[in-house]
């Protein structure tokens, strides 16, 4: 197997707070791999740090076997994609459903928009019915679905999500999930997921780093986590934290 | 028993632009000193529900019910100024998020001082203790130094927990807290739950937690109402959960990713509209 995606000792630092404090990772191709922690973790920032939106002070980024600078070309963007947590913020609120897909054609000049956009719209079940619709007349599921397509448009082969599903309704975050998992087998796409919730990390991904303050705390497979054969105190916090509440 | 608070057949209307939406259709449900559930979907009228208990309802929205008691007054009929007086002496609310729901302009403990002065005439230094017990209560280490603190200086579950200091500090007999650790990481989640829990048993309180998370609410309450587009589909004993007749409650409990189960596609809500009838 090769590596999808391959991160050697980042850093990130904001003015002086160390966001990230030399976090390595190793995601195989086809694979789904989770984050997961506590807000202020550092979760989001390294997924943040590999689509170039936070900026690495030290440490490499490497995708399929290129290694990435400072800035970010569209070679990339065709390659990595990103779905964000709140799909109220992150879907432009006067452009058509139509418009924001044509957007990363346009930048990449696609010729093929109007087939590409319909299947985009099938692919993540939505129809063409949606296709001249403003995000305000969607629901928070159904506008989580354009962000995909969003994302898929471009056929990337790495997907990062950033909570795609918690801001959504229990009922609803099963259907987008469901998605996600379809789309990858279909498209054999790489996730990196972060969730705080460590059901939906096992139940999504195979392997998984725990993360807190910055840092790396362990990594494991999902069946670990399963079979509870953690090591560190804060993973077994997490742990006991999903079981629910317990009176004392 | 005799009930702390008794809805019958309560209903919200907001006036929109393409007519009247019933955002709660006749819900009914009492309580006494317990721990009541109240679980929702976005848009099940779970929030309002509470919000109309408390008088809270935005002013173009219509509020009607057969019965709408608090400890035998008639809230529908009890003037601005008996609900000002109920609303934070004797009912108390927790929101969701205190990032929001603080005063960003005003230190953590003049809030709960305040809360305090305007129902009972205490002198300055006698609230001024009290606040302070009360962040010791609910587990704030140091309260002298989160007294004087702004809530954008404190972190999500400090401030959550000085919500609740200044929701007790007057002693109501009764707390409506809508979502109180959404916003909480989930090991905050549990630390501001246990201090929920053992003030209310202390204090023998009644309690109505809103929520959308079923699993958590069952794990905390002893009995939870399960409401679909406005109505309540079912009531049942939180240990009973495992029993639930309702297909939207059932769904409810299915569709989350649970650890240890593999279960793909998980299954999804199949909605009838006889439900919502």
């Amino acid at each position: 197997m090769t590596s999808a995606l391959s991160i050697d000792r980042l850093e990130v630092i904001f003015d002086r707070f160390r966001a990230l404090k030399g976090v390595s990772l190793e995601v195989q191709s086809g694979e789904s791999f989770g984050l997961v922690g506590e807000s202020g973790s550092g979760k989001s920032t390294l997924l943040r740090a590999i689509a170039g939106l936070a900026p690495a002070a030290s440490g490499t980024i490497t995708v399929n076997g290129k290694k990435l600078g400072v800035r970010r070309d569209k070679a990339f963007y065709r390659e990595v994609q990103m779905v964000f947590q709140d799909p109220y913020g992150s879907l432009h609120p006067r452009q058509t459903v139509d418009r924001l897909l044509q957007e990363p054609l346009a930048i990449h000049g696609f010729a093929d928009g109007e087939k590409r956009i319909i299947r985009a719209l099938d692919e993540v079940g939505l129809g063409t019915g949606f296709r001249f619709r403003y995000a305000h007349q969607l629901s928070g599921g159904q506008r989580q679905r354009v962000a995909i397509a969003r994302a898929l448009i471009l056929e990337p082969s790495i997907l990062l999500l950033d909570e795609p599903t918690s801001a959504l309704d229990a009922s609803v975050q099963a259907e987008v999930l469901n998605l996600l998992e379809e789309v990858r087998r279909r498209r054999k796409l790489t996730f990196l997921m972060v969730s705080h919730d460590l059901a939906i990390i096992t139940h999504m991904c195979e392997r998984l780093m725990v993360m807190q303050n910055g840092e790396a705390v362990e990594n494991l497979t999902a069946d670990d986590l399963v079979q509870r054969h953690v090591t560190k105190d804060y993973t077994r916090n997490l742990l006991r934290a999903s079981d629910g509440f317990v009176r004392a | 028993m005799s009930a702390l608070l008794d809805v019958e057949n309560l209903r919200v209307t907001f006036p929109t632009r393409t007519g009247l939406i019933e955002a709660v259709r006749g819900v009914s449900f009492s309580l006494g000193r317990e721990r009541l559930g109240i679980v929702g979907e976005s848009g099940s009228g779970k929030s309002q529900t509470g919000r109309a208990i408390m008088g809270l309802t935005p002013p173009q929205a219509e509020v009607t019910a057969r019965t709408l008691a608090f400890d035998g007054i008639d809230l529908l009929a009890a003037s601005p100024r008996d609900r000002r007086a109920l609303r934070g002496k004797r009912i108390a609310m927790i929101l969701q998020d205190p990032k929001y729901s603080l005063d960003p302009v005003m230190s953590i403990g003049r809030q709960i001082v305040e809360t305090l002065r305007t129902h009972e005439r205490v002198s300055r230094a006698e609230a001024r203790d009290r606040a302070f017990a009360m962040l010791e209560a609910v587990q704030i280490r140091d309260p002298s130094r989160v007294f004087d603190l702004h809530p954008h200086e404190v972190s999500g579950g400090m401030g959550q927990r000085a919500m609740i200091a200044m929701m007790l500090i007057a002693g109501p007999e009764m707390m409506i807290a809508d979502e109180p650790t959404s916003a909480l990481d989930v090991t905050v989640q549990l630390d501001v739950l246990g201090i929920l829990d053992r003030l209310v048993s202390e204090r023998g309180m009644g309690l109505i937690f809103i929520s959308h998370d079923l699993r958590l609410v069952s794990s905390f309450c002893d009995r939870v109402i399960v409401m679909y587009a406005g109505k309540v589909v079912e009531q049942l004993k939180a240990s009973e959960l495992g029993r639930a007749q309702h297909p939207y409650t059932r769904g409810l409990l299915n569709c989350m990713p649970k650890i240890g189960t593999d279960r793909h596609p998980l299954p999804v809500l199949d909605r009838k509209p006889e439900w919502a009838a």
